[in-house]
């Protein structure tokens, strides 16, 4: 199924959890924050929430700034 | 003996703090924070690169030696900032938000309408917010009345390096509100940094001046100076200004 991470479009698995997701980009999950379709998903809920077809994920961090 | 620098209850040893953008590399930027002696470092909340072959700002900050105070640069709207404030929150597991509302991309001024409206927000939400605006009184005071945790005026436009503009708005904020005052964007120079404390600001708060410098880490260490010498200055009370001479030397002995 097809969905848009950080503004970009990607494929991934039926099934696939915010964690599965962090895990395919090979992204730590203590440094970032996840919103799906505008919420916040908490981090105790990244392994039980599945992402939909068509979902829009926004995955965050910090970087330098002022 | 000097009073601690507090923020919401939590006490700082130093009173520069210092951001993390603009380095031209990462060693650069951590000899920089080590030399300012700042214990609270400002972080912008960006997309995280899915490209992993790049290095993250977070793999070069010690957790333990720094707290982050996430920053909400490049919001123009509250919505946008609140939004961020969460995201922040959430990544960091922190609740201390730098709060910037931006009213025009020019000079980087904030929409003080927009930023009163997240603070309400945001402190109801449980954050420590503390909002960057105008050297204006009356805005600190309603900052202040909204929750905030201190109010961070500018001294100058960001980045512009011009120093404090107006001193007296900023006096009038001291005199005005309870909750620390720290001078926060357009400090360009250790002397800009040393007015802002003498005229009794708790804090400053920079990031050009020092990475944009020639030598970020000699800047780093003099802003450090300047902070700690300007404090002192304002805590001596310094000797009014006068017009005319007064000797020094006594006059009496003279032999001539």
């Amino acid at each position: 199924m097809e969905i848009v991470v950080n503004g970009e479009r990607r494929t991934v698995r039926e099934g696939t959890t915010v964690r599965t997701l962090l895990q395919d980009l090979s992204l730590p999950e203590t440094r970032v924050a996840v919103e799906r379709n505008r919420s916040i998903v908490r981090k105790p809920d990244f392994g039980s929430t599945e992402i939909e077809g068509g979902d829009r994920i926004e995955i965050v961090t910090f970087v330098g700034g002022g | 003996m000097d009073t601690p620098f507090a923020i919401a209850g939590k006490a700082f040893r130093s009173r520069l703090l210092v951001g993390t953008g603009k380095y031209t590399d990462y060693p650069t930027m951590v000899r920089a924070l080590e030399a300012s002696g700042a214990e609270i470092v400002t972080v912008a909340v960006r997309r995280v690169n899915l490209d992993r072959t790049k290095e993250s700002l977070l793999d070069h900050i010690d957790l333990k030696k720094y707290v982050l105070l996430p920053n909400t640069a490049a919001c123009y709207t509250a919505d946008d900032a609140v939004r961020t404030c969460f995201l922040a929150r959430e990544a960091g597991m922190a609740n201390m938000v730098k709060l910037e509302v931006i009213g025009d991309e020019k000079t980087l001024f904030p929409d003080t309408e927009g930023l009163l409206a997240a603070a309400k927000t945001l402190v109801k939400e449980g954050f420590i917010v503390l909002p960057y605006t105008n050297d204006d009184p009356i805005m600190a005071k309603k900052l202040e009345d909204a929750g905030c945790a201190a109010v961070m005026p500018l001294a100058a436009p960001i980045g512009s390096g011009l120093g404090i503009r107006n001193p007296f708005n900023i006096r009038i904020i001291i005199d005005t509100v309870k909750v620390p005052v720290i001078v926060d964007a357009g400090v360009g120079t250790a002397s800009d940094a040393a007015v802002a404390m003498e005229l009794g600001c708790d804090g400053v708060l920079m990031n050009t001046g020092i990475a944009g410098a020639k030598d970020p880490v000699r800047m780093a260490e003099a802003m450090r100076e300047a902070v700690s010498a300007g404090r002192k200055a304002f805590l001596s009370g310094r000797i009014p200004k006068k017009l005319y001479a007064t000797a020094s030397s006594p006059l009496d002995g003279t032999f001539f």
